[in-house]
């Protein structure tokens, strides 16, 4: 790995924000059907201030698993997250690519 | 999941060696395995297949969902030689998505102009292979026909188990490179691993089309490759 790579890389920066005394969270996709924008087994990596790095769709689903992730940092239990095709009347957060994604989310402890 | 995991796993991706991280999902549990573990039952079956296909998925074992995240080290391709197939097989390789290096101490072969944008070595190969050793995620292709350039490479090729380890030069130069391997004390098993004449058999003519031969050759290795036996 050339060290612009390593400096991208989610499980590395995770390490280090650790390492800082950050608390951490660890989103992976873990399960993909269909046109999925990232595959399984990408990593979103986000600390205790909503910072995150990595990813876990093309942008469509992040502000979501962000969101969940603080409440996983606070309460310390994994979140398993499904998200589907975008529901525009219901203002839920979605994939427009029409596939679906669950996305397991954890503490780093 | 846990720090020290993390930090091991971290290690072992930048050592560029094999990795699964199996997580529990339903049980909160997770373990490291490693290539040369040894794990039994459905789970172990499941860890073999992820190493052969890099594919991380997640699999039900007596109903409790493992999520399995393969980390594979990416694929590279060291060739020795600055030749004319070099030029070609470079690019084509980078287009195909493996690192590429190419190893000739030849200086008037091994030029910036013969080859921009590729990581070039002019140095012999025990020095070159010093600095970033060849790993079972490595391919090498040898392409100068001089003895004293390949035969080093092709042999740490062989010790480093290198999924794919090719020799250009014909039949006549096969042999008599095959007795010297000999000589040096490797076994038939291994000697027979070297793919001569290198690359698949499409009747290639041109350099460029010799490159397409040893493309092909080298990602038939990587996308059928058996995991090293435990």
């Amino acid at each position: 790995m050339s060290e612009a790579e390593t400096i991208q890389d989610p499980l590395s920066i995770a390490e280090k924000w650790k390492q800082e005394g950050r608390d951490v969270a660890i989103a992976t996709v873990v399960q993909t059907w269909g046109s999925a924008p990232r595959p399984v087994g990408s990593h979103l990596v986000i600390d205790g201030d909503g910072n995150f790095q990595g990813s876990v769709s093309g942008g469509c689903v992040e502000g979501a698993v962000v969101s969940e992730a603080l409440d996983v940092i606070g309460a310390g239990k994994p979140k398993m997250l499904e998200f589907g095709v975008a529901d525009e009347t219901a203002w839920r957060v979605g994939l427009s690519c029409g596939g679906k994604i669950s996305v397991y989310v954890e503490r780093l402890v | 999941m846990d720090f020290q995991l993390l930090k091991k796993l971290n290690a072992e991706r930048a050592a560029r060696r094999a990795v699964i991280h199996v997580t529990g999902v339903d049980d909160d549990d997770e373990q490291l395995v490693l290539e040369q573990d040894d794990i039994s039952g459905e789970l172990g079956e499941a860890v073999v297949r992820a190493f052969n296909s890099g594919k991380s998925s997640m699999v039900e074992i007596a109903g409790r969902r493992q999520f399995l995240n393969v980390y594979v080290p990416p694929a590279r391709i060291v060739v020795i030689g600055a030749v004319h197939i070099s030029q070609a097989l470079a690019p084509m390789a980078k287009l195909a998505g493996f690192d590429v290096r190419i190893i000739d101490p030849r200086t008037a072969f091994a030029t910036e102009a013969r080859f921009a944008d590729v990581d070039l070595a002019a140095e012999w190969p025990d020095e070159a292979l010093k600095a970033h050793p060849l790993d079972a995620y490595t391919a090498l292709a040898a392409l100068t026909h001089d003895p004293k350039i390949d035969d080093y490479p092709l042999q740490a090729a062989i010790d480093a188990q290198c999924f794919y380890v090719g020799a250009l030069g014909s039949r006549k130069t096969h042999a008599s490179r095959v007795a010297r391997l000999v000589e040096a004390g490797k076994s038939e098993a291994e000697i027979g691993r070297i793919s001569a004449p290198i690359g698949l058999d499409i009747g290639a003519a041109s350099p460029s089309e010799i490159a397409v031969a040893i493309l092909a050759d080298i990602i038939q290795a990587l996308r059928k490759r058996k995991a090293v036996a435990p």
